[in-house]
C-alpha cells in the first residue's frame, strides 16, 4: 500500500487528493465471514455497519410491512431483557445501536466505545439472534407504524412518491410502501416476524464493515461471536421488477397551494460499462449543487421552484432515473415543460464540453470529501461490498469519471435518455394540467 | 422503535467537546477567527457567522435576513451572478448557507489544499455584493416557492409558526425566520442593500476554519483577504424588544384536513445560556434528556407509551443556545381512541411527580453517562464542531462556555434540576397547542374548568 500513498501525495500537489485517505484491510473472520476494516486509533469507539441484502423486498405474499415490523422490533426486547431492559443497557453503555429496513436491505449501525466494546457486542448479539417480539412490543410499534400511513395519506410528498412507484413498478414489491397497507399490516402475527426475520437476516447476503479503535483480528472474532449463529441461508431474492413507466402526466388532487411533482423514466444498472457515462451526465442535469442545468433553468432563471434534482436509482432490482420539485399550483405546468424541455434538450445536444470538465472536477474533488468520519466511513465500505465492488474501487474511482468523454456522454444521452416516456406525477391543485394516458 | 415524529425543530444537543485542538484570534477590523484542526482526512470547513438574524430585523421587513442569505450568491466586482456555487464545486467542494433567529450563515467543504481560493470569495462577497433588477426580482419568487414548500404545504409548520407568534408577544422571535408571506412579497432590493451594509462587515461577523489546517497559515490568509476589509460603523449594541412578564396561560387549537395524527404541545418561556452562566441551561437540556431524550426510557416515554399505554410518542426537548429567552418544549400524540384532553392530563401528572419526586437515580447516571460519551463521539465530526463555536458565538457565548459546557452538564445536581423545573414548568407562562383533523371535536375548554 506504499505505492498508493505516494500516488495520493502527488495528486494533493497536482490539484487536490483524487483518493479517499483510507486504508481498508479485507478479511474473513476465522468463522468464514467476510468483512472490511479501516483501523483509525485517534478517538475511543469504533464504528460498525452490518447490511443484509433484500430489506423490504423479501416480505411474503400478503404479509407487506413484516420485515420493517420485525426491524422495527429489534431494539424491543431480547434474551431475557424487556424493552426498557434492553434500553437501559444500550444507555448505560452509552452505544448507539440503530435497525433500518430499506427496500434493498436489513441494516444494523452500531457506535461503541472502546472501554465497554464486548458488552456492547454482547447486547447488539442479543438483539440480532434472539429477539423477543413481545406481544406488548408489536402492539405499540405497529400502532406508531399505522401512524406514519395515515400521516402518509395526507402527505402529498408521501402521495408523490407512492404513486410514481406504483406506476413504475406495479405488483412488484417496489411498487407499494414498505410500511405496508392499515389491512396488511394489522394482520401481522409475531409468527409472521420470526418467519421475516429468518427470511431477511442470514449470512447469506451479508456486508460488514468496521471502521476505528480496533484490530483486524480482534474484529474477525468479535464478527463471528456477533454473527456467527445467524442461518447460514435466508429467502430467495424476488425477481427483477419490470418498469410499467409511460411517458405524461397524473394528476392528484389535493388541497395546497403548491403541487408536489415527483417524474422519471427507465434508468440504467449500477454494472452497465455506461454507468459513468451516465453519472456525470445526470449530474450536469440534475445533480448536487445549484450548477446543475434543471437547477438553472427552473430556480435560477425563473424561480419556479425553490430546488429541483434528479437522480439515477440504480437498485437491486430495478433501475430509474427520477427526479423531484415543488411548483406554485400557477407555475406548475410552466416547470414541468421546461422540464422536458431540458431533458429533450440534453437528450439531443448532450452537454458542453466546459460542463464535463466541472462535472469531472466536482465528482472526482468531492470523492474524497465524503471519508471524514467513522461511521460515514463505515457506511460507504458496506455500501461498496454489497455492489460487489472491490476495495480497490476507492482508488479507481476517480479514474472511471475521468475517462468519461463528451461522445461518451452523449452516446448514452441518446441510448439512455427518452423525453416523450417522462411520466410527471403531480400532487396539488395544478392549473392547466389534467391526467393523460 | 419508530421515530418519526417532531413537532419542534429542536434537538438535543447534549455536550461540547473539549479535546481538539482549538486556537483563537482577532483581526484588527473585528473579524474573530477560530481554528478547529482534525488533521484525519485533508478536508476543511470555512463557515462566516454573521451576528444578523431574523430576530434583528426591524418590523415590517421580516424575511430580509433570510433573503439576503439567497442574494449572498448573485456576485460581487469579480465573481458573476451565481458562480460562487459553480466555482466552489469544480473545485470539488460544496457550499451552501442559513438563516436562523440568531445569526446568518455561509459554509464551504472542500479540499485542504483550495482553502485559500474560498478565503479570497467568501471575504470578497462580505463587503462587495452586487444586485442586479433581475436576480433579487427572481430571487424573491424562489423564496416564496421556499415559504409554499416547507410552511404553507406543511400544516405541522403552520401551527408551529402560530404557536411561536403566540409564545412571543414583544420579543422578534415571535416572526418566523422564512418571514410573514405578505412582507415577504414586499421585500425590495433597497430593504436588502440596507441590511447586507448594516451587518455584512468584519466586525460582525466569526470565521470558522476547521479542518486540516495549522492556525498560523489561517491567521496568515485571513489577515491577507479579511483584514483589508472595512468595518461597520452600524453594529449597535445588540438589544432587542424584550417580553413582558407572561401572566396567563396560552391555549391555541389548529384543525386541518391534512392532519392524520394529533397531538398536544406545550412551550414554557425558559432561560438560555448566558456568558459564564450556564448552570441553570444545564439543568434543563439534563431535564429534557430525562423527560424526553430515549424514545423508550424517558420519563414521559415509559409513563406515557409504557406503562399507561396512551401514547405513540412523547418528545421534550431543549436547545440553551439562543440569545435571549427560548423556550422547553413537550409533545405527546395519543394513541388512536386516546383524546387530547386526556393525554394532555397524563402529561401534566407526569410532570407533577417528575417535580415532587425527581428524577430516578439511576437514570440521571445513565444521562451522564451518556453525554460523557457524547464528548467522544462529536470528535469525530469536525463540521459539527465548527458549526457548534459559530453557533456559541453568534449566540452570545464565548469559546471558554463552549469547552465549559460539557463540565457545567456533568456538574448539575437532583437539586438543580428540581429547581430549573420549578422554575420554568409553570403553564402561566406556556403556551398550548392541539393539532387536530378538519372536524375534530374542539373541547379545549373543557381542560380549564
Amino acid at each position: 500500500m506504499i505505492r498508493a500513498i505516494f500516488a495520493a501525495a502527488f495528486a494533493v500537489a497536482a490539484a487536490f487528493p483524487a483518493q479517499a485517505a483510507v486504508q481498508i484491510q479485507e478479511l474473513t473472520s476465522p468463522g468464514g465471514i467476510r468483512a472490511w476494516l479501516v483501523e483509525e486509533h485517534s478517538l475511543p469507539f469504533t464504528a460498525l455497519e452490518i447490511r443484509f441484502e433484500g430489506g423490504t423486498s423479501l416480505d411474503a405474499p400478503g404479509k407487506r410491512g413484516a420485515t420493517l415490523l420485525m426491524t422495527s422490533l429489534l431494539e424491543e426486547g431480547a434474551g431475557k431483557m424487556s424493552s426498557q431492559d434492553f434500553a437501559t443497557a444500550r444507555e448505560g453503555l452509552a452505544a448507539d445501536l440503530s435497525f433500518d429496513a430499506t427496500d434493498d436491505a436489513v441494516t444494523v449501525s452500531a457506535q461503541m466505545l472502546t472501554e465497554n466494546r464486548d458488552q456492547v457486542v454482547a447486547l447488539l448479539k442479543s438483539a440480532l439472534t434472539e429477539p423477543r417480539f413481545d406481544q406488548d412490543a408489536i402492539d405499540r410499534v405497529r400502532a406508531q407504524i399505522e401512524s406514519i400511513i395515515r400521516q402518509d395519506e395526507t402527505d402529498p410528498s408521501a402521495i408523490a412518491g407512492q404513486s410514481f412507484d406504483q406506476l413504475a413498478f406495479g405488483d412488484h414489491p417496489y411498487g407499494s410502501s414498505k410500511y405496508g397497507t392499515l389491512d396488511s399490516l394489522a394482520a401481522l402475527t409475531r409468527d409472521d416476524m420470526i418467519a421475516a426475520k429468518a427470511a431477511t437476516m442470514s449470512r447469506e447476503h451479508i456486508s460488514v464493515a468496521a471502521v476505528g479503535d480496533i484490530d483486524a483480528a480482534t474484529l474477525g472474532k468479535l464478527i463471528d461471536d456477533l454473527l456467527g449463529s445467524l442461518p447460514a441461508k435466508g429467502a430467495a431474492m424476488p425477481p427483477h421488477a419490470t418498469l410499467g413507466l409511460t411517458g405524461g402526466v397524473t394528476v392528484t388532487d389535493f388541497d395546497s397551494p403548491q403541487s408536489v411533482v415527483s417524474f422519471g423514466q427507465a434508468g440504467i444498472k449500477r454494472d452497465d460499462p455506461d454507468f459513468f457515462a451516465a453519472y456525470v451526465l445526470n449530474h450536469i442535469l440534475g445533480g448536487d449543487g445549484f450548477s446543475a442545468r434543471l437547477m438553472d433553468e427552473v430556480r435560477e432563471k425563473r424561480g419556479l421552484t425553490y430546488g429541483i434534482g434528479s437522480y439515477l436509482v440504480p437498485m437491486n432490482l430495478a433501475e430509474t432515473w427520477q427526479g423531484s420539485f415543488s411548483s406554485a399550483n400557477e407555475k406548475v405546468a410552466e416547470a414541468i415543460a421546461v422540464t422536458r424541455k431540458v431533458w429533450a434538450d440534453v437528450a439531443a445536444n448532450g452537454v458542453t464540453d466546459k460542463e464535463l470538465e466541472a462535472a469531472k472536477t466536482y465528482l472526482t474533488g468531492s470523492f474524497p470529501l465524503r471519508f471524514d468520519g467513522n461511521g460515514r466511513i463505515a457506511g460507504i465500505l458496506v455500501g461498496m461490498m454489497a455492489e460487489g465492488l472491490p476495495a480497490s474501487y476507492v482508488n479507481d474511482r476517480n479514474g472511471y469519471v475521468e475517462a468519461v468523454t463528451l461522445e461518451d456522454v452523449k452516446r448514452v444521452a441518446q441510448r439512455l435518455m427518452t423525453p416523450d416516456a417522462l411520466r410527471f406525477v403531480v400532487v396539488g391543485k395544478p392549473v392547466g394540467l389534467a391526467t393523460t394516458n | 422503535m419508530f421515530r418519526a415524529f417532531w413537532p419542534f425543530a429542536l434537538a438535543l444537543c447534549a455536550a461540547s467537546a473539549t479535546a481538539g485542538e482549538v486556537t483563537s484570534f482577532d483581526l484588527k477590523n473585528g473579524l474573530k477567527v477560530v481554528v478547529i484542526e482534525d488533521h484525519r482526512a485533508p478536508v476543511v470547513t470555512q463557515m462566516v457567522w454573521y451576528k444578523a438574524g431574523s430576530a434583528d430585523e426591524k418590523p415590517g421587513v421580516s424575511g430580509i435576513a433570510h433573503f439576503l442569505e439567497h442574494l449572498m450568491f448573485k456576485g460581487t466586482d469579480t465573481v458573476a451572478p451565481g458562480d460562487f456555487s459553480k466555482i466552489v464545486e469544480a473545485n470539488g467542494g460544496s457550499d451552501n448557507a442559513f438563516t436562523s433567529s440568531d445569526y446568518t450563515g455561509y459554509f464551504q467543504r472542500i479540499a485542504a489544499d483550495r482553502l485559500e481560493m474560498v478565503m479570497k470569495m467568501e471575504a470578497d462577497r462580505m463587503r462587495n455584493l452586487k444586485l442586479s433588477e433581475d436576480d433579487w426580482k427572481t430571487e424573491l419568487q424562489v423564496i416564496i416557492e421556499e415559504r409554499n414548500q416547507r410552511t404553507d404545504s406543511d400544516p405541522g409548520a403552520i401551527f408551529s409558526e402560530q404557536r411561536r407568534a403566540a409564545q412571543f408577544l414583544n420579543h422578534p422571535y415571535g416572526t418566523p425566520i422564512i418571514g410573514w408571506r405578505h412582507e415577504m412579497e414586499g421585500l425590495t432590493r433597497q430593504d436588502a442593500l440596507d441590511w447586507y451594509r448594516t451587518y455584512y462587515a468584519p466586525n460582525d461577523a466569526v470565521l470558522v476554519i476547521a479542518g486540516d489546517v495549522m492556525p498560523d497559515k489561517v491567521k496568515a490568509l485571513a489577515e491577507t483577504y479579511y483584514g483589508p476589509l472595512a468595518p461597520s460603523d452600524g453594529i449597535g449594541e445588540r438589544k432587542r424588544p424584550q417580553e413582558p412578564a407572561q401572566l396567563s396561560e396560552r391555549r391555541m387549537s389548529f384543525k386541518d384536513p391534512r392532519v392524520a395524527q394529533p397531538y398536544v404541545t406545550r412551550s414554557y418561556i425558559a432561560p438560555e445560556r448566558d456568558a459564564s452562566d450556564q448552570k441553570k441551561a444545564a439543568a434543563l437540556t439534563i431535564l429534557a434528556a430525562a423527560l424526553g431524550g430515549s424514545s423508550q426510557t424517558s420519563i414521559l416515554s415509559k409513563a406515557l407509551q409504557f406503562d399507561q399505554k396512551i401514547a405513540l410518542y412523547a418528545y421534550a426537548g431543549y436547545d440553551g443556545t439562543s440569545y435571549d429567552d427560548t423556550t422547553f418544549d413537550l409533545a405527546v400524540a395519543p394513541a388512536p381512541g386516546v383524546s387530547l384532553a386526556d393525554a394532555e392530563k397524563a402529561m401534566d401528572a407526569v410532570l407533577a411527580d417528575v417535580m415532587k419526586n425527581g428524577i430516578p437515580a439511576e437514570q440521571f447516571a445513565r444521562i451522564k453517562t451518556q453525554i460523557r460519551a457524547e464528548n467522544i463521539y462529536a470528535e469525530d465530526s469536525v463540521a459539527s464542531l465548527a458549526r457548534r463555536y459559530g453557533e456559541a458565538l453568534t449566540t452570545g457565548l464565548t469559546i471558554a462556555d463552549v469547552q465549559e459546557w460539557p463540565a457545567v452538564l456533568d456538574a448539575v445536581t437532583q437539586e438543580d434540576v428540581l429547581a430549573a423545573a420549578a422554575e420554568v414548568l409553570d403553564r402561566r407562562r406556556a403556551v398550548t397547542g392541539w393539532m387536530m383533523p378538519e372536524g375534530a371535536t374542539d373541547n379545549t375548554t373543557e381542560l380549564m374548568q
